[in-house]
């Protein structure tokens, strides 16, 4: 089956987003035109500022574009929908909370009943593999498990799309990759489309089923790749390194 | 040290939690000795300067004559004409009242303020205007409204604390984070909800450090107040004393005002642990 005779989740067109400081015009976002398609790991990759974070930002209904229009399942998206969820790159946990008063937050502010919450918040904290860490708080907690919070939070709130503005961005190494895998097993197990935003090729590649390459800022679309790749990747494996380093030669990533 | 062991292979759990209490205890223990110390030295200093006739016994009692006339005030009502005990609560209940009441009205004035730009638009001039006047300026016009009764104190007191309450409510949840609304607004949550269910925590701890200020204020007013305007109370007890020439009564009421405020302060950092005990984790 090819990507066209996917079902298209999300559609944006022509979305450009600027901003005014001191009298002179910021372009972030340049003309984006992008589908996403039904449960596919999408990845945005680009340089730091590009205005990958502000993508994610517009179509989570936090800020409003200056130009473009969005579609969700065909209708016109135009702020927050519960339809759509996000992991945040900074720590963005409440500190006062608990992580079970965290996670289950989002149905909590819906008027969910308590006990359905609870369930369904168990269950993500399970599957991110803070069972036992209910009744911590933020504090006690490394950046990994913060992280899993995070992630544990957006899944409880059951979104059909789920973005993810670098959210291991401020992990160290061996951390980071120890998410990776434990993301790509979490979307293997609960199918979400998902919108993850990286500056690193080689997470993009490792997690991927499409990349989408923005340019230095604005970001405009300059390439899409389709990595085709079985998982679970090898990151040294010889077409794993030969994506690689053809996205690399591609990009205005300083690296 | 003498703590260390030689080798950890026979330490246990219960001999390491063991090592760990003895460890805090010392550094505790230490620290809470030279307080004591701290404070008697500044006792007998003060005691000593009495007794050689450094400064005068007539403008200084001595800490000793404090003590005893502490003890004789609980139960005898001269100079002033009442005892310490009725003073004391005479002080109590209007500081109480106008605290109290400036809590009750402040700190939500200052997170309403804070959260909602129309409101403080409209709100912020007649703030502005009320704000820099010292409380004790309304003395005069209060006397006027009120007599020199418990409301009239109340009063006074309650705007010497409700402009640190409404300020730091005010400025505590301007800094709520971002990312954090942005979180609830993922979730879902109106603008309401974010309002009390991430900008009232968030604030917590710049209210709370407003509301010691506002004790601290209410505290000094009222005293202030009782000395222009009052039949008792300790600020109206240290006015008599300066007019019977009596230095003890004013050190007295003086050292007695501190203890309240240390009382106090000490009750409110109590609650503040206990609303904000993730903090220490």
């Amino acid at each position: 089956m090819s990507m066209d005779e996917k079902k298209i989740r999300l559609r944006l067109e022509h979305i450009s987003q600027s901003y005014v400081v001191k009298n002179e015009v910021r372009c972030a976002v340049d003309d984006v035109t992008l589908d996403v398609y039904d449960n596919e790991f999408l990845v945005v990759l680009g340089p730091g500022h590009c205005g990958k974070s502000v993508l994610l930002n517009i179509i989570a209904g936090i800020e409003k574009p200056v130009a473009g229009q969005m579609f969700l399942d065909g209708g016109r998206l135009l702020k927050s929908d519960e339809r759509i969820g996000m992991v945040f790159q900074k720590l963005a946990l409440m500190p006062w909370k608990t992580v079970m008063a965290n996670v289950e937050f989002g149905p909590e502010v819906r008027g969910v009943a308590k006990g359905e919450r609870r369930a369904a918040a168990q269950k993500y904290i399970d599957l991110v593999g803070l069972t036992g860490f209910e009744k911590a708080y933020p504090n006690e907690l490394s950046g990994g498990m913060k992280q899993r919070v995070g992630i544990a939070r957006a899944y409880t709130n059951n979104p059909e799309i789920l973005l993810m503005d670098e959210p291991f961005g401020q992990l160290d190494a061996q951390t980071r990759y120890a998410m990776q895998e434990e993301i790509m097993k979490i979307w293997e197990m609960e199918k979400r489309t998902l919108v993850f935003v990286t500056n690193n090729i080689e997470e993009a590649v490792y997690l991927g089923d499409r990349i989408v390459l923005l340019t230095r800022c604005p970001g405009r679309v300059k390439q899409v790749y389709p990595i085709g790749l079985p998982r679970p990747r090898d990151t040294v494996d010889p077409q794993f390194l030969r994506i690689r380093k053809e996205i690399s030669q591609n990009t205005d990533l300083a690296l | 040290m003498g703590d260390i062991q030689e080798s950890a292979d026979r330490l246990g759990n219960a001999e390491r939690v063991a090592l760990d209490q003895g460890r805090k205890k010392k550094t505790t223990y230490f620290y809470m000795m030279l307080s004591i110390t701290g404070l008697l030295a500044f006792l007998v200093l003060w005691q000593f300067a009495v007794m050689t006739n450094l400064v005068s016994s007539r403008f200084l009692s001595t800490p000793l004559e404090v003590i005893n006339l502490f003890v004789v005030k609980l139960s005898d009502p001269f100079p002033d004409g009442e005892v310490l005990g009725i003073n004391i609560l005479s002080s109590l209940n209007v500081a109480l009242a106008g605290f109290g009441l400036a809590i009750v009205i402040g700190i939500p004035l200052g997170l309403f303020m804070g959260w909602y730009r129309g409101f403080d638009a409209f709100m912020r001039p007649i703030f502005e205007i009320v704000r820099p006047i010292p409380p004790v300026s309304w003395i005069p016009l209060t006397i006027v409204w009120l007599g020199i009764g418990l409301q009239a104190k109340a009063f006074i007191v309650f705007f010497s604390a409700f402009v640190p309450c409404l300020i730091n409510a005010y400025t505590g949840i301007r800094q709520t984070s971002q990312v954090l609304i942005n979180v609830a607004k993922t979730c879902g949550a109106s603008n309401f909800t974010i309002f009390y269910r991430i900008g009232i925590p968030s604030s917590f701890t710049m209210v709370f450090a407003g509301v010691r200020v506002a004790l601290g204020n209410s505290w000094a007013t009222l005293v202030a107040a009782e000395m222009l305007a009052a039949s008792s109370g300790l600020g109206y007890m240290i006015l008599m004393g300066r007019q019977f020439a009596r230095p003890d009564i004013i050190i007295l009421g003086i050292v007695v005002i501190g203890s309240i405020g240390v009382i106090f302060t000490f009750l409110l950092g109590r609650l503040e642990n206990r609303l904000l005990g993730w903090k220490r984790l």
